[in-house]
């Protein structure tokens, strides 16, 4: 497998990599870490013109707190958001869902926001977003937008970033007192495209559980004070409007049952984790 | 930089295992084809070219990565270190590499290059691994012929057998 040709642009500001996408649109695709992108181009699933390459811009190279959210810029990998010494404190949900993202080996050069856009439904960073309520900041020669994360992925793969936008940042609430959180995923191999993922957080007395990997999209639930009948009755209807389908992995039936049980110890999970 | 043409062979320059190398690549040129057929360096082998087997595993400025989901253009100017890189000048093997002979821990072959390029980053960084972080850590190679027991065991003697180093010299 072999990528069809392509020119390759590596951009010396988000300026000129902006610029290249308002004149190409959809011929042109920005590559990051490519760890999502890479394997599209290797089987010809994307075909671009231009490939511009953010990985090495300074400006996008960067972990900060603002405002009570962590920003994330483009070119950060994931390996380097593990690694930052914030994360434990400041963001205990990423810090459980961290390591189930890939393997090290694709952790070193894939990033945060590249897997934000490439969306896949079942991946681990979309997931923590849609729980915790985060957000995407997306730019273009016109100016910058912010889309929570329920605007920004709009179904299967696909987002609600146009075709002249790149992300420049991804924002992720920080930790507030007497939160809990907790991150599960089955999968057949460690690092594998999760068949469930489960996040879960709690505020206050509500809490909320993130799904990956059965609806199109990450789907959060949220709960009032919930208790044991309930709670395995809201994980059940939740299982079933969740609408997964058989495929190759599991079927429905299989998924259905891992929301129900894997949902539920990770609430309890985050509930036992509250400060 | 200027844009470089998909109708051009475009001239890379990067040290592999410590000597400067270079040679032409069009811009979709796969890192792990650039080493294979422009500089002749087939140690690395290259399984699944979409970044789940591990077998192309190489390390770009020390961090283990998938070199068929890098393009040649994207190392210009950098550090790669290959598996023919492991062995001492003379040919000597690595202490992990040894470890893998002493332990039966490849069978065909295929995938050792990739494992042993994980590893290596991975022993830096985890001094005294359990085995349970080392499934982890190989959990993104893929090896179908030892069942990785023996892997494991090699990973556990070379982390042992380097701590004893450390501690001697001091």
């Amino acid at each position: 497998m072999k990528p069809a040709a392509f020119d390759y642009l590596r951009a010396d500001s988000i300026d000129e990599a902006l610029e290249c996408l308002a004149q190409l649109g959809d011929d042109a695709r920005v590559i990051a870490g490519g760890q999502s992108l890479m394997p599209m181009l290797n089987m010809r699933l994307a075909k671009p013109e231009v490939l511009i390459d953010i990985s090495a811009l300074g400006e996008l190279d960067y972990i900060k707190i603002e405002r009570g959210m962590i920003e994330v810029g483009a070119a950060v990998t994931q390996a380097q958001l593990a690694n930052w010494p914030e994360l434990p404190k400041q963001a205990p949900l990423l810090q459980a869902a961290i390591s189930h993202v890939g393997h090290f080996q694709t952790r070193n050069r894939g990033t945060v926001c590249g897997s934000l856009c490439h969306a896949d439904p079942s991946s681990e960073l979309p997931l923590c977003l849609a729980t915790l309520g985060g957000e995407v900041v997306l730019a273009s020669i016109k100016g910058k937008r912010t889309l929570s994360a329920s605007e920004f992925q709009i179904g299967m793969l696909s987002t609600a970033k146009r075709a002249d936008e790149m992300m420049i940042a991804a924002r992720y609430p920080t930790n507030q007192a007497h939160t809990g959180y907790a991150f599960d995923e089955f999968a057949r191999r460690h690092g594998d495209f999760a068949i469930v993922a489960a996040a879960a957080v709690t505020l206050g007395d509500k809490i909320r559980l993130g799904i990956g990997g059965v609806a199109d999209r990450p789907q959060v639930l949220e709960l009032d004070n919930p208790n044991g009948n309930s709670l395995d009755d809201a994980l059940n209807t939740f299982a079933w409007e969740l609408g997964g389908s058989d495929d190759i992995h599991a079927t429905a039936r299989y998924r259905r049952e891992l929301v129900r049980r894997l949902g539920k110890q990770t609430l309890q999970d985050a509930i036992a984790c509250r400060a | 930089m200027p844009r470089l043409s998909k109708d051009q062979r475009h001239h890379i320059t990067f040290t592999l295992n410590g000597e400067e190398v270079s040679g032409y690549a069009e811009p979709r040129m796969l890192l792990s084809d650039f080493l294979r057929h422009e500089i002749g360096a087939t140690g690395t082998h290259v399984g699944c070219e979409h970044g789940v087997c591990g077998a192309c595993t190489v390390r770009i400025d020390g961090k283990a990565v998938r070199s068929c989901l890098t393009l040649a253009v994207q190392v210009q100017g950098r550090s790669i270190e290959t598996v023919e890189g492991l062995a001492g000048p003379d040919g000597e093997l690595s202490p992990l590499q040894q470890a893998f002979h002493r332990n039966f821990a490849l069978q065909c072959g295929f995938c050792t290059p990739g494992i042993l390029m994980s590893l290596c980053e991975f022993l830096e960084h985890n001094t005294n691994p359990t085995k349970e972080q080392i499934g982890e850590a190989l959990s993104g190679n893929m090896c179908r012929c030892t069942g990785y027991s023996e892997i494991v065991t090699a990973a556990l003697e070379t982390a042992k057998e380097l701590t004893v180093a450390h501690k001697t010299e001091r």
